[in-house]
């Protein structure tokens, strides 16, 4: 239909409408067939579709369609249908001790989808949507054993449900340790002496008179928490220091940013925001990424 | 009189925006506040300087200086809009490029705005201001009414762009699409509208033709249902008249839904039909080619600007706006189709028989490439708006797509024809200074919409997939994150689709610049300068 009305119009045949308006002038040329019909299909499916669905606002409510669908009551039934596939093997996530969940097959085809889920949309943020953490940025790795509070399940668990330094969760683990350089705890030279033997005891390049000066500093300020041999202690979130995985950065700088200004790193308590099964399953699946005790 | 009572007005506005600018509450503010004071205090010596001046009565002339300072403001605010899209494409492929030293001023949040109010209304709406008072005068055979309200126009939007321009990136925005001017600058784009609606109506009422030509019916259509949505969706209460803050009138989803009423026939009436209203008159022209159907114009025309007004609840699918009110976004919009494919038909049919010119002339060329995209995004537009393939792709960079080939292909192509066509004629000169670097253009501008329009489809298309996908118990299976990560190569395709229609644009704006300077005089007297004496 369309080529039909491409050949003709060129020709001479066909009148203007006798109007010009700055040389401009228009074909009396019929609308093209094929053009008037879609138009027509649209506004007739149109209408159908008015019918069917619900289209027209009254004073109360609007025309509810004779099919009586509603976006709202699909959504809910989705959600309703989940639930109640799920609802039995959560109850059996929440009524199972914690330890053996990680052993539970059955329990672990369910947790590990479904707490790598509530990973992505609540825990990503901050440890990264493949829970690699921010090096250098206070957002710990949960792919290594190298824990801060822990790493059994019940440690992850309880990490999750209370979390660390919030002001919301009277249970939420706490320590804080000193400003030494801001507060005046330390002497600018004691603090360059420790940073030597942090970073002795890290494995790194350090001037090994001042690392010697640095031990005793050490051992007088920082190793009631990070232990003698900078071990760290999990019982008070402190990170072991002779190792080469850091959570605030581990160059010279960095730890004399942390020794002068201490840190304070702070996660969110997910009691009340996420439901128990779901705090097990992200538990499970945090235990599961391969430091899990 | 008249003078002294002009000096008096802008007298009080200079000293009132000093004092607004002491109380100012916000930087956003104190800065327009400045901008309105010298503004107003230019224009008050300006005046001054000029009065008594005997004035010259030109009435048997176009006034054509105005739309040659269109012709420049739409060169220069395209540039400038293209500039800020590339950048903030490449600040969503790099985001590094949210430099800390421009947080707060030149971050993604603070620049999109400036770029979409830049290439909308300071390109798109100089190049509509422009093309009308072009278009009305020689379709009318009639000087534009009203003496200097045209310079009016024109420099009042130059000044809403300017001021707008400066709150956005200092902070000031009400927050809402496309419309984030804050209070005081919608009031000022009130004043310049109605007075923009003045000379046109003044100039088709003076007209020497029997009937209304086709582009004006489109042009007039474009004006009043602007001015309409515009009052409409900034209806709100400033907090002090000395703040750039406001409260809005209306709340939740009503203000949703009259945001997207405005927002979507922002697209139906400001870049779809003003742009058709400069596809009637320099396709003709240009093609030298009557236009196709007058009928199909009528039908199409009415069927249009009744249709496109229902269509903005399809911005709101699976929201909480009511199953209703999608239904009929959804409807109308379907119903659409046709109405928007009546424009692209009767460009396209207009030019056949004129086919053989798409070889020589590259103007030519790019019309028919933006009619083409016109009926590329009037088609995507209709079927995104479907429920079910909204559930797909809103929210996604589909959308994005969509919005940018109609912008680039349909209003940019258009728009670029409209100048080349419109400076060897304003400036009285023989033809461009090179069709060769028009034909680079054409080029670079073309392929670079294809990577952007398609490198959007890509990411639009897969994010949507991503972002639905859940397993067996009903668990997402992807993090936000891990769509963005998936997006980034795709992103550095759409900047390098940006930049070479940035780069496009540039060699435009040389073209048209060595056409002035370079190319010497037409000959003979140009008659398209005069009022047909009838």
């Amino acid at each position: 239909m369309c080529a039909k009305q491409v050949t003709k119009k060129p020709g001479a045949q066909v009148e203007t409408t006798g109007h010009s308006w700055d040389g401009i002038e228009e074909y009396n040329n019929p609308m093209p067939r094929w053009w008037v019909w879609t138009f027509y299909a649209c506004i007739v499916w149109a209408v159908g579709y008015m019918i069917a669905y619900p289209a027209w606002p009254l004073i109360n409510g609007a025309t509810p369609g004779v099919l009586g669908a509603s976006t709202r009551a699909d959504v809910a039934a989705e959600i309703e249908r989940f639930d109640a596939a799920n609802a039995e093997i959560k109850a059996q996530l929440i009524a199972a001790p914690l330890t053996s969940i990680p052993t539970d097959q059955t329990l672990m085809a369910y947790a590990e989808p479904a707490g790598g889920a509530v990973f992505r949309t609540y825990c990503a943020q901050c440890h990264g949507s493949g829970a690699a953490g921010v090096e250098g940025k206070g957002y710990p790795s949960l792919l290594d054993d190298d824990w801060l509070w822990g790493g059994t399940i019940e440690d992850i668990h309880l990490t999750i449900t209370h979390g660390i330094r919030n002001t919301t969760d009277p249970d939420a683990r706490y320590s804080e340790m000193p400003k030494f350089g801001v507060d005046g705890l330390l002497e600018p030279a004691q603090i360059d002496a420790v940073v030597e033997h942090v970073l002795a005891i890290s494995g790194q390049e350090h001037d090994a008179t001042l690392a010697v000066e640095g031990a005793t500093v050490f051992a007088d300020n920082c190793a009631a928490c990070h232990m003698e041999a900078g071990e760290g202690d999990r019982t008070q979130g402190a990170p072991a220091l002779n190792d080469a995985i850091w959570l605030y950065g581990g160059s010279r700088e960095k730890i004399k940013e942390t020794v002068t200004y201490a840190r304070f790193g702070v996660m969110p308590a997910w009691a009340g925001r996420l439901t128990e099964d779901e705090i097990r399953a992200v538990a499970a699946y945090v235990h599961s990424r391969g430091g899990g005790e | 009189m008249w003078d002294y009572l002009k000096l008096i007005v802008l007298g009080v506005i200079a000293v009132f925006a000093a004092i607004a600018t002491n109380y100012a509450h916000d930087l956003a503010y104190q800065v327009n506040a400045i901008v309105v004071m010298l503004a107003a205090g230019l224009t008050f010596i300006w005046t001054l300087r000029t009065m008594g001046e005997p004035k010259v009565a030109n009435q048997g002339e176009y006034l054509d200086g105005v739309v040659r300072a269109g012709v420049i403001a739409t060169t220069f605010w395209g540039v400038v809009g293209f500039l800020v899209g590339v950048f903030i494409a490449f600040q969503l492929a790099f985001p590094a490029l949210n430099f800390e030293w421009s947080q707060g001023i030149l971050n993604f949040g603070r620049l999109r705005p400036l770029h979409t109010s830049a290439v909308i209304f300071a390109f798109g709406g100089n190049a509509l201001i422009m093309s009308a008072f072009y278009v009305v005068q020689r379709t009318s055979a009639a000087r534009l009414w009203g003496g200097n309200l045209a310079w009016f126009v024109f420099w009042g939007w130059q000044l809403m762009i300017v001021l707008a321009a400066t709150s956005y990136v200092l902070g000031g925005t009400q927050s809402k699409e496309y419309a984030e001017t804050v209070w005081y600058i919608d009031w000022w784009i009130v004043v310049v509208w109605l007075a923009f609606l003045a000379v046109f109506m003044g100039t088709l009422i003076n007209r020497k033709e029997p009937h209304i030509y086709v582009a004006n019916w489109f042009y007039l259509s474009f004006i009043v249902t602007i001015a309409m949505l515009h009052l409409g969706n900034n209806l709100a209460i400033p907090v002090s008249i000395f703040s750039s803050q406001s409260v809005q009138v209306t709340a939740g989803v009503q203000d949703a839904m009259i945001q997207w009423w405005y927002g979507h026939n922002a697209v139906g009436f400001f870049l779809t039909a003003g742009f058709l209203g400069m596809m009637y008159y320099f396709v003709p022209k240009q093609a030298e080619r009557p236009v196709f159907s007058y009928k199909l114009s009528i039908i199409h025309f009415w069927a249009l600007i009744f249709l496109y007004i229902w269509a903005g609840p399809h911005h709101l699918h699976y929201t909480a706006l009511p199953d209703w009110a999608s239904t009929l976004g959804m409807t109308f919009s379907v119903m659409l189709w046709m109405p928007s494919w009546g424009g692209m038909i009767n460009g396209l049919m207009t030019l056949s028989g004129a086919w053989d010119k798409l070889r020589t002339d590259p103007i030519i060329r790019m019309m028919v490439v933006s009619v083409g995209f016109y009926g590329m995004s009037t088609f995507e537009g209709p079927m995104m708006s479907i429920k079910a393939v909204n559930s797909l792709s809103h929210y996604t960079d589909w959308t994005i797509g969509h919005v940018h080939s109609g912008a680039l292909g349909w209003n940019g192509m258009i728009t670029f024809g409209a100048l080349y066509f419109l400076t060897p004629r304003l400036w009285n000169r023989d033809g461009l200074y090179s069709l060769k670097l028009v034909s680079w253009h054409f080029w670079l501008a073309t392929i670079g919409i294809v990577l952007y329009a398609s490198s959007m489809w890509v990411t639009g298309i897969m994010e949507g997939l991503m972002w639905r996908e859940v397993d067996a118990n009903g668990f997402l299976v992807n993090a936000f994150a891990d769509t963005v990560a998936a997006k980034f190569p795709m992103y550095v395709v759409r900047g390098l689709g940006g930049a070479m229609f940035l780069t496009g644009a540039l060699i435009m704006a040389y073209n048209l610049y060595m056409t002035v300077r370079a190319q010497p005089a037409k000959a003979p007297v140009n008659a398209n300068n005069f009022v047909p004496a009838e």
